[in-house]
C-alpha cells in the first residue's frame, strides 16, 4: 500500500505526495479565496463597519465608479508602478552585476546592500520621515539649506519621496536575484567574447542583458505586482498625501473603508484591485513568451 | 438574510486584519463571558497610567468581577475599535471620543442606552461638566459615561520671541494678521501647524466659524441642513483662514509635519515658530520635552481672540469636553455588571482626579477646581477649567461630532483647503455632498 514505492506499473494511481498539498490548499483557501468571495459579495452592500449588512445591489459600483477619485487613485498607482520600475530596474542590474564578480570585498558589500530589505516598511518610513522634517530632519542638522524643502507637503516632491524611499527598500532585493542570473551565464561567453576583444562595456550590453532576460521579466513581474501592495510605507510616509497626490489604490481602499466607514465601496476598490493584479500577472507572463520556463541556456 | 454579519465580516477581515489579530493573540476579547470584563483604551503616557491605575484599584477591590485592559495606540485604536465592534467581539467597556462615531454604534445597536444608570447614580452625573453630556446624547438618550478630563483647543504662544518682537499676544483677528508680518520679518514662523495630520488645521476652522457665525453655524452641518457649508459665515470663515496662509502665517512646509511626532510643538518652544493653536494636552507635552521652557514662565496661553464683526461669544470654545465610556451591547449580563460597577464606583475617584491633575489635565469633575491651586502646574489648569466652565457654548471637535464618512471627506478638503488648491466655495460645494452622511 506504500505510496511511496509505486511502480510504475501503478502510475495511474495517485501516492500519497498530491495529499501533502493538502494543508496549503486549506490555507490558500481560507485566507485567499474565502476572503476573496466575502469582500466580492461585501462590494454589493454599503455597510458601514458596524452596523448589519443588507445587500444594496450596485450602489457601491456605481459610487465608486463615478468617483473622480478612482481614475486619480488608478493613474498614481500606474505611475508608482512605472516610475519605480524604471528606477529600479537599471539600478538592480548594475548593482546585481557588480556584485556578481568575484572580488571577495563584493561579498560584505553585497551584505551591506542587503540590509534595507530586512527592514520594515513602517520602520524605514518613520526613519525618513523624520530625516526629511523641514525644520528638525537631517538638513536642518547638517546646516544644508537645500535639504530642508517641503519634501513630503508638496505633490510632486511627495512622489519622489515615496519613488525614492520604495526604491531604497527594493532594490537590494532584485540586486540579488540580478545578481544570481549573472552568475548563471556561462564563462564561456565572456571568454570568447575576450578572444574577439569586446570590451567590459560591449560585453555587458551584448551577453550579460540578453542573458537576463528572463531574469528581468521574473524581476519586473516581483515589481510590478508587488507595487499594487505598497501600502504600509506610503501610509506611514505621506498617508496619501499631499491632498491625494500619493494615493494609490491598496490606500485609497484602506481610507474608505476603516476611516471613512465604507465597507462596501473600499470592497469596490478591493474587487478592482485583484482585478488589476491578475490583468498585470498574465500581461506579463505573455510578454515573458511561451518559452520562458525553458532554459535560456539552450543552444549555447 | 442568509449570511450573518458575522460570518461576512469574519471573510472581509481575514485579510487586512490578520496581522492585527496574529499580533493580539490570546490577548483579544473573549467572549467567554465569564467573571471578566474587558476594556480597551489608549497607550502613551501619562494618561495610560491614570487609566490603568483606575482598573487596578477597580480590581482590587473587587476580587471577584475583574476588569482585563488591552491598550492600543491612538490610530490604531480608532480603526481596531471599529472592526472589532462591526465583528461582534467587541470589549465589554469601549473608550471613545464620543460624538459621530457613539452615534454610528448606536444605530447599529452595538452599545446599551445608559439613561437608566444614570437615573440610578443622580450625583455622578451632577457633578460633571454640563457641556460632557452633550456628545454622549443620542436622541435624548444617553449611551456613554464621560469621565477623564476636558481638552478645549487654545491659543499657545511662546512669550520670549513675543518679547524679543517686542509685539503684543493677538487680541482680534486683524491683531493675528497684523503680527503675521512683523514675526516673519525677523524669520520666525508666525504660527506652528502639523498640516499633514489634518485635524490639526481642523482647529482652526472650528475657532473661525465660531468666532464670525456662532456655534449656529456648525450645528446646522451637524443636523444635516442642506448647503449648511454655504452659510455666508462659513465662507468667510474658509476665505480668512486662505488669506491667512496667503500672508504665509504658517510654519514653512507645515504640510509635511505631523502633530504625532510633536515637531509641531517642538517649533514652538524651539522659538522657530511663535504661537501655535492647539488642544491642552500639548501643555504636558511641552513641560516633558521643551526642557525648561514651560517652567521658565515661556509658555503663554489664551482663548481664541474674537474676529471683528464676528456673531460668536468669545467665551465659547471647542475641543474635547471629554473622553466616554460605553457598554458593549454583545457583552454577557455578568460583564455589564461590572462594567456599571466600575462605572459608579471606579471612574472619576477622587485619586483619580489628583492624578489628572498631576499630569496637566482638567478632570471633567466641576468641584476638581479647588484641587487646581495647589498643583504645580497651577496657573494653566486654572486658566483651562476656566475656559471649560465659563464657555457659553462647547464645540466637539468636528471630526469626532460628525460620522466617520463625513469627517474623513471633512479632514480631505481642509487639506485643499489649505494647500490653496480648492477655493471656499469649491470647499464648501465638496463638503454639502456629504451632509448628513
Amino acid at each position: 500500500m506504500s505510496a511511496l514505492t509505486s511502480s510504475p506499473a501503478r502510475e495511474g494511481r495517485p501516492g500519497i505526495l498530491p495529499w501533502l498539498a493538502v494543508p496549503a490548499l486549506l490555507f490558500f483557501v481560507g485566507f485567499a479565496v474565502v476572503p476573496l468571495v466575502g469582500v466580492f459579495l461585501l462590494s454589493f452592500t454599503t455597510w458601514d463597519g458596524i452596523g448589519s449588512i443588507e445587500p444594496s445591489g450596485l450602489t457601491s459600483w456605481r459610487a465608486v465608479l463615478t468617483d473622480p477619485g478612482l481614475p486619480h487613485a488608478l493613474w498614481v498607482t500606474f505611475l508608482v508602478m512605472a516610475v519605480s520600475w524604471a528606477v529600479q530596474t537599471p539600478a538592480s542590474i548594475l548593482l546585481g552585476t557588480f556584485l556578481a564578480g568575484r572580488q571577495r570585498y563584493r561579498a560584505v558589500l553585497s551584505l551591506i546592500y542587503f540590509v534595507p530589505l530586512l527592514l520594515s516598511s513602517a520602520a524605514i518610513a518613520v526613519a525618513y520621515k523624520a530625516l526629511l522634517d523641514p525644520n528638525f530632519g537631517l538638513g536642518a542638522g547638517l546646516g544644508f539649506d537645500w535639504l530642508s524643502k517641503d519634501w513630503l507637503g508638496r505633490p510632486w516632491l511627495a512622489f519622489g519621496v515615496v519613488i525614492f524611499v520604495v526604491s531604497w527598500q527594493f532594490v537590494p532585493f532584485h540586486s540579488l536575484i540580478y545578481q544570481g542570473g549573472v552568475q548563471q551565464i556561462p564563462k564561456s561567453l565572456y571568454e570568447a567574447a575576450q578572444l574577439d576583444g569586446a570590451g567590459q562595456i560591449r560585453q555587458f550590453f551584448s551577453i550579460t542583458l540578453p542573458q537576463l532576460k528572463y531574469t528581468i521579466i521574473t524581476s519586473s513581474t516581483l515589481m510590478v505586482v508587488g507595487s499594487l501592495t505598497f501600502f504600509d510605507l506610503i501610509f506611514v510616509l505621506t498617508e496619501g498625501g499631499p491632498g491625494d497626490a500619493t494615493r494609490v489604490l491598496a490606500l485609497d481602499m484602506y481610507k474608505r473603508g476603516f476611516q471613512a466607514s465604507l465597507m462596501g465601496p473600499a470592497s469596490v476598490i478591493a474587487v478592482i484591485l485583484v482585478l488589476v493584479g491578475l490583468a498585470l500577472a498574465l500581461l506579463l507572463r505573455r510578454l515573458g513568451g511561451r518559452d520562458a520556463g525553458e532554459s535560456q541556456l539552450e543552444g549555447v | 438574510m442568509a449570511l450573518s454579519r458575522r460570518t461576512l465580516l469574519g471573510l472581509a477581515a481575514a485579510a487586512p486584519a490578520s496581522a492585527a489579530l496574529a499580533a493580539c493573540g490570546s490577548s483579544g476579547p473573549s467572549e467567554s463571558g465569564g467573571g471578566t470584563a474587558t476594556y480597551w483604551h489608549l497607550s502613551g503616557q501619562p494618561q495610560e497610567g491614570v487609566r490603568t491605575g483606575a482598573v487596578e484599584r477597580f480590581n482590587k477591590a473587587n476580587p471577584k468581577g475583574k476588569i482585563e485592559v488591552t491598550t492600543f495606540e491612538n490610530d490604531a485604536f480608532k480603526t481596531r475599535i471599529k472592526t472589532a465592534i462591526g465583528a461582534g467581539k467587541a470589549p465589554t467597556i469601549i473608550w471613545g471620543w464620543g460624538g459621530g462615531t457613539l452615534r454610528t454604534y448606536v444605530k447599529a445597536g452595538q452599545v446599551d442606552d445608559l439613561t437608566p444608570w444614570f437615573d440610578e447614580n443622580p450625583e455622578f452625573k451632577n457633578r460633571l461638566f454640563p457641556n460632557s453630556l452633550g456628545p454622549a446624547t443620542v436622541d435624548g438618550k444617553l449611551y456613554a459615561v464621560p469621565f477623564e478630563s476636558v481638552e478645549p483647543i487654545v491659543l499657545f504662544y511662546n512669550k520670549k520671541v513675543f518679547d524679543d518682537v517686542g509685539v503684543q499676544p493677538p487680541q482680534s483677528w486683524d491683531d493675528i494678521m497684523a503680527l503675521v508680518p512683523r514675526f516673519n520679518a525677523k524669520g520666525i514662523a508666525p504660527f506652528a501647524l502639523g498640516g499633514q495630520s489634518r485635524w490639526t488645521n481642523m482647529m482652526w476652522l472650528e475657532f473661525l466659524f465660531d468666532r464670525i457665525g456662532g456655534p449656529e453655524v456648525f450645528q446646522a452641518i451637524y443636523d444635516g441642513e442642506k448647503d449648511a457649508w454655504s452659510h455666508p459665515a462659513a465662507i468667510e470663515a474658509l476665505t480668512k483662514v486662505q488669506d491667512l496662509v496667503k500672508a504665509d502665517g504658517f510654519i514653512k512646509g507645515f504640510s509635511s509635519i505631523t502633530a504625532d511626532s510633536n515637531a509641531d510643538q517642538a517649533l514652538l518652544y524651539t522659538g522657530k515658530a511663535a504661537m501655535m493653536l492647539h488642544g491642552t494636552w500639548s501643555y504636558g507635552i511641552q513641560q516633558n520635552e521643551g526642557k525648561n521652557f514651560v517652567s521658565s514662565g515661556g509658555l503663554g496661553f489664551m482663548n481664541f481672540p474674537p474676529v471683528e464683526g464676528g456673531k460668536g461669544d468669545p467665551s465659547n470654545s471647542v475641543g474635547n469636553p471629554a473622553q466616554y465610556l460605553s457598554i458593549s451591547s454583545k457583552a454577557s449580563a455578568e460583564q455589564k455588571e461590572i462594567a456599571k460597577k466600575f462605572f459608579a464606583t471606579g471612574v472619576l475617584t477622587d485619586e483619580e482626579v489628583k492624578e489628572w491633575i498631576d499630569t496637566g489635565a482638567v478632570p471633567i469633575r466641576k468641584d476638581s477646581q479647588k484641587l487646581l491651586a495647589g498643583s504645580k502646574s497651577s496657573e494653566f489648569l486654572e486658566f483651562v477649567y476656566g475656559v471649560a466652565s465659563n464657555a457659553k457654548a462647547f464645540g466637539q471637535s468636528w471630526d469626532q461630532a460628525l460620522s466617520p464618512t463625513s469627517a474623513e471627506a471633512l479632514l480631505d478638503n481642509i487639506v485643499r483647503l489649505f494647500q490653496l488648491s480648492i477655493s471656499p466655495q469649491q470647499f464648501a460645494s465638496n463638503l454639502n455632498k456629504v451632509i448628513g452622511t
